[in-house]
């Protein structure tokens, strides 16, 4: 029963979800062909008057630009259904491989991040809920708030000033050293690279789910329950443990799945701040040099990634939540 | 138990307040509403009054540390870093103004028309307000920056239509709940139409939702006019854009230079800071259901 409203639930969502990645395909691909920046103009660059008119006009339809925009939205489609996105001007390479590549970089950045502010998010909140009114309580809802107000790219500039300007403990930038072959870059050469992006969102991303898990405990701290189980003699870490996790941890996971579009976006900043080699710049040097085809694949693999995020937050909802069970089945 | 706390919950921003004998709460949100408006009204002031000259290129005052005379230091070219971030933040507050305003009336008119016009348009509208979500906000940005081409336009378009997500949602999920309410099933019943009951018995409900979402938006605005500007892709090298002044900044950390980075953000964050500082106490303010907290 639970299991058969859960599969037709998974089917509704992936229809939705499907139908929406359409939707953003076209509007995608209809924003960037109205771009007026001439992708000819953006791949040839400075080289302009090296190149010859009918130079130009070979580049244009080797890329199919001759063609109207619908007869390439069509080419486009098609290939795209085939797993084929192109090939990105830029890199010179598929599009495909350039995401897989940049997203190995990517989910290393966000993923350390995103346990990170998940974790001590979601400690900070208990700490703050259950000392409420404490210096330590006002000490975390003021810094949550002004975290929420803080621009990443900044936070990301400070922390480059302090650590590698001034400390000297990190590299400036790049994913790996300067100067160094593939093969020869070691483990702790990646790991010196990636602390500080990942702490720059870290610090940021702990804000939501810190301010949330408080208000949650809050509410749960002021039922009845928890009121009759102080008058049995609970308190502390005990109360929490036996009353108070439960309630509030699957909150906590789900918004933290909800929060991959606010991740990425931050990484995207973080990875421009720190030069670190992944989706997030790839993402801005296509838009800044006119790459459409590695532009048109990232929006639809970042919409990829959001909706998988979403759907997961759904799913644990339905799956592990005991109250929505029971309210599916009546 | 929850009278109790109810009486001792903490007020959220008031408390800066508290060494202030004799005054009440109300008094005491009012007082931090009005010191934060005057924040931004000295800094829009500021960038009206500063003189363009100090912008300039002076190469006699070059890499100059904070001091008396600039209080954030100058930059390579000399130029004075505080009138520069000031116009920055004005120009900054601006941008945003423009996106509040476009946001709001875009909600308005699709959360109003999602709760009321029927099921089919409800579905479509939620569909669309999904489909704006689904791409992450900053990649969004960048689509329509580059579709118009950069400069000033992409980022106030970009800014504008983009954020009015959320706020559709909230306004939705009002009209939905004030449309069962008692009231508006009564005036149904006798007769008035959908839209006269929408108009005088809905709207007003509104208008706290209304204000407090359009300076709720001015944070996310200003922030993302300044993520994209710091990207590169918004207004030009010319202009003092926040975005634009870390951008340039970022080249010139290794020097030492660190002034050049701290302040300008730390400006824009208290900016940010008092809008959202605003927004909330406002709410406190006109929305019953939060007037207790």
């Amino acid at each position: 029963m639970v299991q058969a409203s859960l599969f037709k639930f998974i089917i509704g969502k992936s229809i939705r979800i499907i139908s929406l990645l359409a939707a953003l395909c076209l509007l995608s691909f209809v924003l960037v062909s109205h771009s007026p920046v001439d992708p000819v103009q953006a791949y040839v660059g400075a080289d302009m008057a090296k190149v010859s008119p009918e130079q130009r006009a070979k580049i244009a339809e080797h890329w199919g630009l001759d063609k109207s925009p619908a007869e390439r939205f069509v080419l486009w489609g098609k290939s795209l259904l085939q797993g084929d996105m192109g090939t990105s001007m830029i890199y010179r390479a598929p599009v495909t491989d350039v995401i897989k590549e940049r997203f190995q970089a990517s989910l290393a950045l966000m993923g350390i991040a995103w346990a990170l502010s998940g974790i001590l998010g979601f400690l900070m909140g208990i700490a703050a809920a259950m000392l409420r009114g404490s210096w330590l309580d006002k000490l975390i809802k003021w810094y949550c708030l002004t975290l929420a107000s803080t621009p990443t790219f900044w936070l990301g500039l400070l922390l480059l000033i302090i650590f590698s300007v001034w400390l000297g403990w990190f590299p400036v930038g790049m994913g790996v050293p300067a100067g160094v072959l593939k093969e020869n870059v070691t483990l702790a050469n990646r790991i010196n690279h990636i602390i500080l992006p990942a702490l720059t969102l870290s610090i940021i991303g702990v804000a939501n789910i810190a301010l949330h898990t408080r208000q949650k405990l809050i509410d749960v701290l002021e039922s009845d329950y928890i009121l009759f189980a102080r008058a049995k003699g609970e308190a502390g870490l005990k109360l929490l443990w036996r009353h108070g996790l439960r309630n509030i941890a699957l909150p906590a996971i789900t918004l933290q799945f909800a929060s991959l579009s606010e991740l990425f976006g931050g990484s995207v900043l973080a990875e421009q701040v720190f030069s670190y080699p992944g989706l997030g710049q790839a993402t801005v040097q296509a838009g800044l040099r006119g790459d459409l085809p590695l532009l048109l694949g990232l929006v639809l693999f970042s919409a990829i990634f959001v909706f998988t995020g979403n759907l997961i937050a759904d799913i644990i909802y339905k799956l592990v939540d005991p109250r929505i069970k029971e309210g599916n089945a009546i | 138990m929850s009278e109790i706390s109810a009486v001792t919950r903490d007020s959220r921003n008031s408390k800066f307040f508290k060494f202030i004998p004799g005054l009440n709460r109300r008094q005491r949100t009012l007082l931090m509403i009005a010191s934060s408006v005057l924040v931004l009204a000295a800094v829009i002031m500021a960038s009206l009054l500063l003189d363009n000259e100090k912008i300039a290129t002076h190469f006699d005052e070059k890499n100059l540390g904070p001091s008396l005379e600039h209080f954030f230091g100058t930059d390579w070219l000399g130029r004075d870093m505080f009138t520069r971030t000031v116009k920055g933040l004005s120009l900054s507050i601006y941008i945003g103004l423009i996106a509040s305003a476009v946001s709001v009336v875009i909600a308005l008119v699709l959360g109003m028309s999602a709760a009321t016009m029927g099921k089919t348009v409800d579905r479509v509208i939620t569909w669309i307000v999904d489909l704006f979500l689904g791409m992450p906000h900053l990649v969004a940005l960048i689509l329509i920056a580059f579709t118009l081409g950069g400069g000033a336009k992409g980022v106030i378009i970009g800014v504008a239509f983009t954020h009015w997500t959320s706020l559709t949602r909230v306004i939705r999920a009002e009209v939905l709940q004030l449309r069962s309410a008692e009231f508006v099933q009564i005036s149904r019943h006798m007769g008035k139409s959908r839209w006269w009951t929408a108009f005088h018995h809905i709207l007003p409900h509104l208008v706290p939702q209304f204000f407090v979402g359009f300076v709720l938006l001015f944070p996310h605005a200003i922030l993302h006019e300044a993520s994209i500007t710091f990207l590169g892709f918004g207004l030009s090298p010319h202009k003092p854009a926040i975005g634009v002044i870390l951008s340039e900044a970022m080249k010139y950390l290794s020097t030492g230079m660190w002034w050049l980075a701290f302040f300008p953000g730390l400006s824009l964050l208290i900016i940010v800071r008092a809008f959202d500082i605003i927004g909330e106490n406002l709410r406190l303010l006109i929305d019953p259901h939060h007037a207790h907290d």
